[in-house]
């Protein structure tokens, strides 16, 4: 008796442990960046477009183009990986619902610039220029396969109780689906939407051959784009202290505009019962 | 799926199963598309080498001499180890959040690591030389090297750089995912499961260990997630693991992934045997990832198999 | 549920509305007579440009230039595949690379810059002197102490510490590692056969850093190491210097006039197409790991808008924007390659080019 009480005190000290361990990781890391950024930091960083070395300037165009090319990759990318999840947890026992599953997990292990080389190639090239659809295509599909693994593990994990009940009272399978077995997953489905929305948001390589880099405030997209990680990456790689300082500046913002997301997705999506 | 007698082609259900099947195959086209048009523009290098390239250890672009081998071994070797660590910690971590913690402590701790998810990893990898390179370098290292020097593990020269300190901050990158998505896992599983075990005079620990083994389905999905990014990082860890492709015991010395190598001399390479080389690499690191997805996969359910 | 359900669809179908509006419209040449154009390569070149096309933009606000950094080897593809107007690079292209060009295409060098050793090691206060063959022994690993024979004899006088010596080199391909290689290759044979010269190459030793930050980052970082950087980034970081023994076997420190002296020793030699390696150059105040970064073009330029905007845009480049480089850390252009690469700008044209006159590169 008292062996097993033990092990379960110990076991509460270890998982204690390994929270705190990994939070003070994070409070270590946000706080490297915020001593090194704060400084940068004024109203004018946040709406100017990038300078010359000695000049200031700032990420204005940078935010404005991470967002817009979030959004692009969004609305094509969290669709299909829901779609694509749902079908896995469905309907996705036969040799094509395996052979999806393989390839989807495979996908996240891709690294980001094979897809930005591969959209490269196919837009890109053909089109002649860079351009933010390019960029967000880029994004799309680093985003899918994250949201599908998420989306079909959650969707799973929805007691088969729920859906034999609605079946049971006549409602066809695709309503069953879509009304209750998806809304049931929702928080875990956010869940994964989160972390392909941070995942995209931090990724540079991609965006360097599909949406290239601007100066400029754009919102065409057949025109290069912006983005916060693409100028973090300017920054950072230059041999200027005060460019550094606005490197991890820019880090502060993208990490606040992260937050932020995740803030209103969790209100979205919170269970209202 | 059994279809009802009055049921036409067009109901509402095969419309459903057909758009969410149409979406599956896009997905399957795109993969199949990439490695077609991968294994295309590796053609020359496959040519050229075939079997040899895998198992080679030579990587000379000047010389026109490539082999795969150190860079499949730094990939593999760093991501077993950011594994290692990671995955005890995050369950840790969720294990604590959801079964331990009180609310009110729960959901702040829980959004700080999904906090970690958002550091893009360019910052990562400047954080790791900055502070975490000479922070193993003056205080973990000379330790781990005077106390099992005798390992092959810890042998060579300290500088900070090299395989541990990869798989360091790889196993601090996948943490925030692996913990994210066994959290809704473990919140996923019924109230009743705990209520029956603990009625029947479990401790806590004991019932948390068989909701861990219901979950492990979702856990391995976790896995492979934290996995995946493992294997296919590489800003991050390109900043501290060294760069050399050479394969090593020791953990201190310096290593070399695929993704690294792929990102390094990509933009860079000209010349057609450099670039069927270097998108031959893409290829095999695809293979790569199928084969660890399968067995982390088979190892996660076999674990929770065999403790339910 | 039902007004939910309307409601969640609305809102869809509103923003997906919004994000297809925008691409009604194409923003590709501006409106009226703003003429766009992008450039893209070198990123050691990339604070200058950066500078200069701001203020050329401040000259001409009809013009919007972009350039963006991803690498002398991806400034020569992305130029080769017409996706940017120009592209900057430390090494010049090589034969093949101009043969399989859709186009002529002509080098305009329109700064200089230096490859520099830097090192920790804080034991010792004054600048370490190299000559070549230790910077070849060092870099092929037979050096492995800073109390060698070989760094001793370099440094008479100076206190060399008892320890051991760890070499930082490029892990990506790079133009920086293009040059370095270059000049290691022209002052040893046994170099040019083990490892010879390139942006990716094999080195027999050491620790691969990214890009010039990384490389200095881990010198910085950790000590008894020495790397190779562009020497904005040695200086920017507060780190040593070292002094390098050129061609007429003095020491000379990286410093503006010796990168131009350089330049300026090597005119005569620079051949019709502006392609030159200056490493390891004649002269006595020469200092040999030294590079000309080159802007490349089409010769013919079709499109009258995007012709004059890089005609006028180099011009000033190498007139005017030559001012904005010493605060920079790059060395200006000596004056006798300012006319000659005036000369080369004068020559992109409008015309078709008939087919079949490609012309091959002189020598």
């Amino acid at each position: 008796m008292d062996r097993r009480r033990l092990t379960n005190s110990f076991a509460t000290i270890v998982t204690a442990v390994c929270a705190f361990t990994v939070v003070g990781v994070l409070v270590a890391i946000l706080g490297y960046i915020s001593y090194k950024g704060a400084s940068s930091l004024s109203w004018s960083f946040l709406v100017e477009t990038p300078k010359p070395v000695g000049e200031g300037g700032g990420i204005g165009n940078a935010i404005v183009g991470s967002l817009i090319m979030l959004g692009l990759a969004s609305i094509g990318g969290i669709p299909i990986g829901i779609a694509v999840g749902t079908y896995l947890a469905e309907m996705g026992d036969g040799w094509f619902g395996t052979t999806v599953r393989f390839v989807a997990d495979a996908m996240i292990g891709i690294p980001s610039i094979v897809f930005g080389v591969f959209i490269y190639a196919l837009v890109v090239l053909q089109q002649g220029y860079f351009s933010t659809l390019a960029g967000a295509l880029a994004l799309a599909l680093i985003m899918i396969p994250i949201i599908t693994r998420t989306t079909e593990e959650m969707t799973k994990l929805v007691p088969k109780s729920m859906r034999e009940g609605a079946l049971a009272l006549g409602a066809p399978q695709w309503r069953v689906t879509l009304d209750i077995v998806i809304p049931a997953a929702m928080t875990g489905i956010a869940t994964g939407v989160m972390l392909a929305v941070a995942r995209v948001l931090g990724e540079t390589a991609p965006l360097l051959f599909t949406a290239f880099g601007s100066r400029f405030y754009n919102i065409y997209l057949d025109e290069p784009m912006a983005s916060l990680t693409v100028q973090i990456y300017n920054y950072a790689i230059s041999p200027f202290d005060e460019w550094h300082e606005k490197a991890w500046a820019a880090t502060m913002v993208l990490v606040a505009i992260i937050l932020v997301i995740n803030i209103l997705t969790r209100y979205v999506t919170r269970k209202k019962y | 799926m059994k279809k009802s007698a009055n049921q036409s082609i067009l109901s509402g259900d095969n419309i459903f199963r057909f758009a969410l099947a149409s979406c599956a195959s896009l997905i399957l086209l795109i993969v199949i598309g990439m490695i077609v048009v991968m294994t295309q523009n590796s053609w020359l290098s496959i040519e050229r080498f075939g079997l040899g390239f895998l198992f080679g250890t030579v990587w000379d672009p000047i010389k026109g001499e490539f082999g795969a081998l150190p860079f499949v071994y730094g990939t593999l070797v760093s991501s077993l180890l950011a594994l290692l660590i990671a995955t005890p910690l995050s369950i840790g971590v969720a294990v604590f959040l959801v079964e331990q913690a009180p609310k009110s402590l729960a959901r702040p701790l829980a959004f700080l690591v999904e906090l970690l998810a958002a550091i893009p990893s360019v910052v990562y990898g400047l954080w790791a030389i900055f502070v975490l390179a000479p922070l193993l370098r003056v205080y973990v290292q000379p330790v781990l090297q005077s106390s099992l020097g005798w390992l092959p593990f810890f042998k060579g020269s300290v500088t900070g750089l090299g395989m541990l300190t990869g798989g360091i901050i790889l196993a601090i990158m996948i943490t925030p995912i692996i913990t994210a998505v066994v959290r809704d896992v473990l919140e996923a599983v019924p109230v009743t499961q705990r209520e029956a075990s603990l009625a029947l005079g479990a401790t806590h620990w004991e019932t948390t260990k068989i909701v861990l083994a219901n979950a492990s389905s979702g856990i391995a999905g976790a896995v492979i997630l934290g996995l995946g990014r493992a294997i296919g990082e590489t800003m991050a860890i390109t900043m501290v693991i060294g760069n050399r492709p050479k394969i090593s015991a020791s953990l201190f010395d310096p290593s070399y992934t695929i993704a690294s190598v792929i990102a390094n001399e990509f933009t860079e390479a000209t010349g057609d045997l450099y670039l069927s080389a270097l998108i031959e690499m893409c290829l095999i690191l695809f293979v790569v990832t199928f084969i660890v997805n399968a067995l982390a996969k088979l190892l996660i359910l076999s674990v929770g198999r065999r403790t339910a | 549920m039902a007004s939910s359900k309307t409601s969640y669809f609305l809102t869809t179908v509103l923003i997906i509305g919004l994000a297809i509006l925008p691409a009604c419209f194409s923003g590709r040449q501006g409106k009226g007579n703003v003429v766009k154009m992008q450039g893209a390569g070198s990123s050691f070149i990339s604070p200058l440009m950066q500078k200069w096309v701001h203020e050329f933009g401040f000259l001409n606000p009809d013009v919007k230039i972009d350039y963006q950094s991803i690498g002398s080897g991806g400034g020569i593809k992305q130029t080769k595949e017409k996706t940017i107007q120009f592209g900057a690079t430390d090494v010049a292209m090589s034969d093949e690379d101009l043969k399989s060009a859709p186009g002529e295409i002509i080098h305009i060098p329109v700064i200089l810059g230096a490859v520099v050793l830097t090192y920790n090691l804080e034991q010792v206060k004054v600048p370490i002197r190299f000559s070549p063959e230790t910077i070849v022994d060092i870099f092929l690993g037979k050096i492995t102490r800073w109390d060698d024979d070989r760094i001793k004899a370099d440094n008479p006088g100076v206190e060399l510490p008892d320890v051991n010596l760890i070499v930082v080199h490029r892990s990506d391909g790079s133009g920086t590692s293009a040059v370095f290689t270059n000049y290691l290759s022209k002052v040893s044979p046994e170099w040019k056969q083990k490892v010879g010269e390139g942006t990716s190459p094999s080195f027999p030793v050491g620790l691969g850093g990214k890009g010039n930050e990384g490389v200095t980052g881990q010198v910085k970082q950790t000590p008894n190491t020495i790397g190779y950087v562009e020497l904005a980034y040695a200086v920017k970081n507060g780190m040593p210097v070292a002094e390098i023994k050129n061609s007429a076997g003095k020491f000379i420190v990286p410093s503006f006039e010796s990168v131009t002296s350089a330049a300026a020793e090597t005119l005569n030699d620079t051949p019709e197409d502006l392609r030159v390696s200056i490493t390891n150059a004649a002269g006595a105040d020469a200092y040999p790991i030294s590079s000309y970064v080159y802007v490349i073009i089409y010769k013919n330029q079709p499109e009258e808008f995007i012709r004059k905007t890089l005609i006028d845009f180099l011009t000033w480049g190498i007139n005017e924007g030559q001012k904005h480089a010493r605060p920079l850390y790059y060395a200006p252009l000596p004056e006798g390659m300012v006319k000659r690469a005036s000369a080369k700008i004068a020559l992109v044209s409008g015309g078709t080019t008939p087919a079949g006159t490609l012309a091959a590169p002189s020598r």
